[in-house]
C-alpha cells in the first residue's frame, strides 16, 4: 500500500539466493503448496496445478521461470497466491521473508545489463542494506516467457 | 437500461419468435384455428406492453398488425398480400427492438408506410363486398358442418398462407379474387384468460443468478465429497449421520439447480421454421421441416452453444443437401424435400440429428476438393473409407457448394460447427447415402458442469476420462481372449470382429515407461472419437466418479490432450483427458478403425454371441458370471455403512436406499472393511448384489452346458477354462424388488430357444442387446448390416425372428425388410424394426416396408414383449 510518505509495501521472497519484492496488494495469500498435480506436456515453468479451497491454481515455479537449477528434493517451496486475469496462480519460491515498506524515492530502473530472463520479470530495483531487491512484475512473471519477453 | 425495459425486451423477443413459429405452423396446419388466436394474442401482448412503456413506434406497428389480424379472426379472408404484410411488420418490430436493446431508446424513423398499408388492407378486407363463392368440398380435417355466413373455409385460409410470399420478396402479382364474406361477431378467444392464471406460478430469474447458483452447488458437491472421504477414512464417527443427511440434501439441491437450468431444445429451434420458409423461397425449393422431440431438455448453457451450429446445419441441408423440385422429381422422389430435426436422450447425453432426404454427400467432389485444398494426397484418399472422406467436410475452409450462394457456401461452416460442439464436450458424426440423403448426428452432454468420468492411472498419477467417450474396458493378456498384436511397430488389439489401434497414454504424455512393464499385459480403455474407436493403454483402471469439470488453466489450454481439471474427494487435482484431443495426438494412422481382419459374414455368426462377462465369486467354489452389460457399476462400500431395516440389508447409495441381496447361497456380508458390490440400476432404482470377490472381465460365448436346478442360477458354462455358474440376474433383482421384471421362464434346453437375428450397425448396441435377449431366453446371432443378414440367411441359417435397426449405412432397415420379402428363405419370419426414430410416419413406413412390429430403440420391455408375441420364449416349456 502506498501512503502519504510515498512508500510501498512489498512481500519479500527468495529465489535462488536473489531477493524479490512482490507488491503486497497483489498477494492474496502465502501458503505451503500441497499435492501438486504434475501436468504432462505443460510449459517448463508450470510446475503443475493444485487445489486451494476449491479453486484450481496454476503453480509457476520461479526457479524454472528464471532458468535456475531446480530446488533440491528436500527443499520444499513456498507459494504466493496471486490472481491474474481472473485466474488463480501460485508463484513457487524458495522462502518468504518479511514485508518491507520501501520508499518510492529509492527505486531505480532495472540495469540494462540484466539477463533477459531476469529483466523480463523485473519492474525496478531497490537498494537495501547491502543487498538489491528486484521488484517483480507479477503479470509478466505469470505470462508465458516468450509473451513476456515481447511485452518487455 | 432499466429492468422493466430489459424484461420487456426478453419477453417480446420470445413472443416474436413464437409468432414466427405460429405463422409457419399456420401454413401447415390451417385447420387449427387456435393458432390464429395465438398469433393475435402474442401481437396484442406486444402492443399492450409498448403502450405501457411509451414506445410509440412499436405500439403503432403492433396495433396496425393486430387490427388486420383481428379481421382475419373475425372471419375475413386472409390474402397472401396481407400475410406478407404482417410478416413485414413483425420484421420491422424486430429491427426496432434490436436498436432499442443497443441504445436503450426507440430509434427515430417512420413506419407510416407499413402502418398505412396495414390500415388500408384492414379496411379493404372489412369493406370487401360479399361474393358468392362455392364452399369447397370439406377436407377430412375440416369441421363437418356447413360454413356459417361470415366464416372462412380453412382451405382458403391455408391457400392464402401457402401462397403468401415472405416479406423480402415482391408481393405476388396475382391478386386474390375471392374475398370472404364480412364477418358476423366471432367468438372471443379466451386464451388471454388462461394465461393470467399461469402467470403467478413462474418468476423470471436472471441467468447469471442461476449460473452463480450452479457454481456454488458444484463447490458444495466437492466439499461434500471431501467430507465423505475424510469420514470414510476415519471409520466410526459422530459425523456419519448428519453427513449422510447433508449428502442427501446436496444431491437434491444439485438436481434441483440443474433442473432450473434446463430448457427444452425447442427453444433453440424456434427460429428454424421461419428460416426454412424463407430459405425455401430464396432457393426455389420445396422444403418441409419436421421436428421431433422438441421437448427434450438441455442445460441452458449447452443450448446457447448449439443454437448457431443448428441454424447453420439446417441452412446447409436446405442449400447443399436438398435438390430442387425438378431434380427430385427426376430422381423419383417427392418434390418436397424433408429436413428432419430430432432430439432424444441416449445414455448420459442428448442426441440431436439434422437429417435431409436430399442427394447425400458427393464423395467424388469432396475427394477432389480435399486434394485441391491440400488436405490429403491422391494416394492417401484412395485408401480412405467413405466415412473418412465425409469427414473432410469438417476441415477448416471446406465447402462443397459448386457455386457460393448467399445462403451458405462461404466455407466457414462445418469446421466452426464442429469446434463449437467439441468445445462443450460433444461430438459430431456424419452419415450419408448417395441419393437418399445425409444426416449430421450431434452428441452433447446433458450438462457441462458435472460429468461421469472413468478414473485411470499411470504410475501414481490419476487421469479422468469422460465416460461418454468410453465404449468398454478390456484387459489384454498374452494368450488371452484379447491379445495385443502388432503390424510393424503398431500395436493393435483384436477385439471381437475388429482390430483396434492402440495408443499408449504414457507415450502420448511423454512419461517414461517403467522398466518392468509387461508390454502385452495391459488395461485398454476403448474410446470413441467421432466415428473412430481406438484403445488407450493405461496402467490401471480405478472406478467411475461424478466429477465437476473446471476449465483448463489458461497457461495449459494449448495442451489439446486435456479437456479440463477436476478436484477429487481427497482434495487432489486431476486432469481430464479430452478423447478427441487424444485421438488427434495419436495421429491419423491410428485414429481410425484399422479395418483389418473384418472378416465379414463368416466371423460374424461366431462373434455375434460373444458377450463380455463379469466373473466373480459369490459363495461356493465355482466362480460365477453375469453379463457385464447388465451391471451398471462395480462398487466397494464400507461394511459399516450397511444398515439393516425390516430384516433386509440396505445401504445409502447416491441419495437413495439401495437394497442389498446376496448373489448366491452362502454369501455373507464381510465382518469389516470394504464389501464389493455389483450395482444394477433400472428406471431410477438400484440394487446391490453382495459378492465375495470380483475376479475379472472376460469375453465369452454364453453356451449353457448344464442347466441349473438351483434358484438364481441360469446354468453352468465353461468360462476361462473353468466351470462357471451364470447368474440369473433377473431372479436376484426380484429378491430386492419383486416387480423389477416379470419373471421370465428360464431356459431349459437351448434347442428349444427361439433364434433371433439381431441386425444393427452399432457394435455397442449389439453388445448391449445380446445379453438382454439371451437373458430373456433367446439365442442371438448378430449381423452388422443388411448385407450380412441376407448373407447369413442365404447360407441357410434359420431364425425365428429378425430384429433390425432402421438407420444403418449401406442397406438400411427398410431396404433389408424389402429384400427379405423377396427372399423365399425368409418367408414367414417376422421382422421387428428397432429404431430411435419414433415419428408416426416412420412407423407407417416401417409397416409398409414389411416390418411386423416397430419398437423404440430404448424400450427394452417393449422389445421383449414384441419378441414374446412373435416368437414366444421357450416354445415347449411355456
Amino acid at each position: 500500500m502506498s501512503d502519504s510518505a510515498g512508500t510501498r509495501s512489498y512481500v519479500t521472497v527468495e529465489v535462488g539466493g536473489q531477493i524479490f519484492g512482490i507488491a503486497i496488494e497483489r498477494v492474496r495469500e502465502v501458503f505451503l503448496p500441497d499435492r501438486l498435480t504434475h501436468v504432462p506436456l505443460a510449459p517448463p515453468d508450470v510446475a503443475g496445478v493444485l487445489n486451494l479451497r476449491g479453486r484450481i491454481v496454476t503453480a509457476i515455479d520461479m526457479r524454472l521461470r528464471l532458468s535456475l537449477p531446480p530446488r533440491a528434493s528436500d527443499q520444499r517451496p513456498m507459494a504466493i497466491g496471486i490472481d491474474h486475469k481472473q485466474e488463480a496462480f501460485a508463484l513457487l519460491v524458495d522462502s518468504v521473508g518479511d514485508v518491507l515498506d520501501l520508499c518510492e524515492s529509492q527505486r531505480e530502473t532495472t540495469p540494462a545489463t540484466l539477463a533477459p530472463r531476469w529483466a523480463s520479470v523485473a519492474e525496478c530495483v531497490h537498494r537495501l542494506d547491502g543487498r538489491l531487491l528486484l521488484v517483480l512484475d507479477v503479470d509478466r512473471a505469470l505470462e508465458p516467457p516468450a509473451a513476456a519477453a515481447i511485452a518487455a | 437500461m432499466d429492468d422493466l425495459l430489459r424484461d420487456f425486451l426478453t419477453e417480446t423477443a420470445e413472443n416474436l419468435d413464437l409468432v414466427d413459429v405460429e405463422l409457419v405452423r399456420f401454413e401447415q396446419e390451417p385447420a387449427n384455428a387456435k393458432i390464429l388466436g395465438n398469433i393475435f394474442r402474442l401481437v396484442h401482448t406486444v402492443k399492450g406492453t409498448c403502450g405501457f412503456l411509451g414506445l410509440p413506434r412499436l405500439e403503432a406497428l403492433a396495433h396496425a398488425a393486430e387490427t388486420l389480424m383481428g379481421e382475419f379472426r373475425s372471419g375475413a379472408m386472409a390474402t397472401p398480400d396481407a400475410v406478407t404484410l404482417i410478416l413485414a411488420a413483425i420484421d420491422r418490430i424486430k429491427d426496432i427492438l434490436a436498436a432499442l436493446e443497443r441504445t436503450g431508446a426507440e430509434p427515430d424513423g417512420d413506419d407510416s408506410d407499413l402502418v398505412l398499408e396495414l390500415e388500408r388492407v384492414s379496411a379493404a378486407v372489412k369493406a370487401a363486398p360479399l361474393q358468392a363463392i362455392e364452399p369447397p368440398p370439406p377436407a377430412n380435417d375440416v369441421p363437418a358442418r356447413e360454413l356459417r355466413p361470415g366464416e372462412v373455409s380453412l382451405d382458403e385460409l391455408e391457400r392464402a398462407f401457402r401462397e403468401a410470399p415472405g416479406p423480402d420478396l415482391p408481393p405476388a402479382a396475382k391478386p386474390v379474387a375471392a374475398i370472404a364474406p364480412v364477418p358476423a361477431a366471432a367468438p372471443a378467444e379466451d386464451a388471454g384468460r388462461a394465461e393470467s392464471t399461469l402467470a403467478g406460478q413462474t418468476i423470471r430469474v436472471g441467468v447469471d443468478t442461476l449460473d452463480r447458483l450452479m457454481t456454488m452447488v458444484s463447490e458444495l458437491v466437492l466439499t461434500r465429497n471431501q467430507l465423505l472421504d475424510t469420514v470414510r477414512r476415519q471409520g466410526e464417527s459422530d459425523f456419519g449421520l448428519p453427513l449422510q443427511r447433508l449428502s442427501h440434501v446436496t444431491a437434491e439441491l444439485q438436481e434441483g439447480v440443474m433442473k432450473t437450468r434446463m430448457q427444452p431444445i425447442g427453444a433453440a429451434w424456434r427460429a428454424l421454421p421461419r428460416l426454412v420458409r424463407d430459405l425455401a423461397a430464396d432457393l426455389g425449393k420445396k422444403i418441409e421441416l419436421v421436428t421431433e422431440g422438441a421437448e427434450t431438455e438441455l442445460d441452458r448453457q449447452v443450448l446457447d452453444l448449439i443454437k448457431d451450429p443448428l441454424t447453420h446445419m439446417v441452412r446447409n441441408c436446405a442449400d447443399h443437401g436438398l435438390e430442387g423440385p425438378a431434380e427430385r422429381a427426376a430422381a423419383g422422389k417427392p418434390e418436397t424435400g424433408v429436413i428432419r430435426l430430432s432430439a432424444y436422450h441416449q445414455g448420459g447425453c442428448i442426441i440431436v440429428e439434422i437429417a435431409d432426404d436430399g442427394r447425400g454427400l458427393d464423395v467424388e467432389r469432396i475427394k477432389k476438393k480435399a486434394i485441391a485444398n491440400g488436405l490429403a494426397t491422391e494416394s492417401e484418399i484412395e485408401k480412405m473409407s467413405d466415412a473418412q472422406i465425409h469427414r473432410f467436410i469438417f476441415a477448416p475452409g471446406f465447402s462443397t457448394a459448386a457455386a457460393v450462394t448467399s445462403v451458405s457456401g462461404r466455407g466457414v461452416g462445418m469446421d466452426v460447427v464442429r469446434a463449437n460442439i467439441e468445445l462443450i464436450g460433444g461430438s459430431v458424426d456424419l452419415r450419408s447415402t448417395p441419393g437418399k440423403g445425409s444426416a449430421v448426428v450431434i452428441r452433447i452432454p446433458l450438462t457441462l458442469a458435472i460429468v461421469s468420468a472413468l478414473m485411470v492411472t499411470l504410475g501414481s498419477e490419476i487421469f479422468a476420462i469422460p465416460q461418454l467417450a468410453v465404449l468398454e474396458l478390456v484387459r489384454a493378456r498374452p494368450g488371452g481372449e484379447q491379445r495385443i498384436e502388432r503390424i510393424g511397430d503398431a500395436p493393435l488389439l483384436r477385439l471381437r470382429d475388429r482390430l483396434l489401434p492402440l495408443v499408449r497414454l504414457r507415450g502420448l504424455l511423454g512419461l517414461p515407461q517403467p522398466e518392468d512393464e509387461q508390454e502385452d499385459d495391459a488395461f485398454v480403455v476403448v474410446l470413441q472419437s467421432g466415428e473412430d474407436a481406438f484403445g488407450l493403454v493405461v496402467d490401471d483402471v480405478l472406478h467411475t466418479e461424478e466429477i465437476v469439470v473446471k476449465p483448463m488453466a489458461s497457461r495449459l489450454k494449448e495442451i489439446t490432450l486435456f479437456a479440463g481439471t477436476t478436484i477429487l474427494g481427497d482434495g487432489s487435482v486431476v486432469l481430464i483427458l479430452d478423447p478427441n484431443g487424444v485421438a488427434q495426438a495419436a495421429g491419423p494412422a491410428s485414429a481410425h478403425d484399422a479395418g483389418l481382419g473384418k472378416d465379414e459374414g463368416a466371423e460374424a455368426a461366431e462373434t455375434g454371441s460373444v458377450v463380455p462377462l463379469l466373473l466373480f465369486r459369490a459363495g461356493g467354489a465355482a466362480p460365477k458370471a453375469a453379463p457385464l452389460a447388465l451391471v451398471t457399476r462395480l462398487e466397494m462400500i464400507d461394511v459399516s455403512a450397511v444398515e439393516i431395516a425390516d430384516g433386509r440389508a440396505m445401504v445409502q447409495y447416491r441419495g437413495a436406499l439401495m437394497p442389498l441381496v446376496p448373489a448366491g447361497a452362502g454369501v455373507r456380508l464381510k465382518e469389516s472393511g470394504d464389501q464389493p458390490l455389483l450395482v444394477f440400476c433400472d428406471d431410477g432404482r438400484s440394487c446391490g448384489f453382495i459378492v465375495d470377490e470380483i475376479i475379472d472381465i472376460v469375453e465369452q460365448r454364453i453356451e449353457i452346458g448344464v442347466s441349473s436346478v438351483a434358484e438364481g442360477v441360469l446354468g453352468t458354462a465353461v468360462i476361462a477354462g473353468r466351470a462357471t455358474e451364470i447368474l440369473d440376474v433377473g431372479h436376484h433383482l426380484t429378491l430386492a424388488f419383486d416387480d423389477w421384471l416379470k419373471r421370465k421362464d428360464r431356459p431349459t434346453e437351448s434347442a428349444l430357444q427361439p433364434c433371433v437375428l439381431l441386425v444393427d450397425d452399432s457394435a455397442f448396441f449389439r453388445n448391449m442387446l445380446t445379453p438382454v435377449l439371451t437373458a430373456a431366453g433367446y439365442r442371438v446371432t448378430c449381423a452388422n448390416g443388411g448385407a450380412e443378414a441376407l448373407d447369413l440367411l442365404g447360407r441357410g441359417r434359420r431364425f425365428d425372428v429378425i430384429v433390425s435397426d432402421i438407420e444403418m449405412p449401406g442397406m438400411d432397415g427398410f431396404a433389408l425388410a424389402q429384400a427379405l420379402l423377396a427372399e423365399p428363405l425368409a418367408a414367414g419370419i417376422p421382422i421387428l424394426a428397432l429404431s430411435s426414430l419414433t415419428g408416426s410416419s416412420v412407423v407407417q413406413r416401417a409397416r409398409q416396408a414389411g416390418f411386423s412390429e416397430y419398437v423404440a430403440k430404448f424400450d427394452r420391455p417393449g422389445l421383449i414383449a414384441a419378441l414374446q408375441h412373435f416368437a414366444p420364449g421357450y416354445r415347449n416349456a411355456a
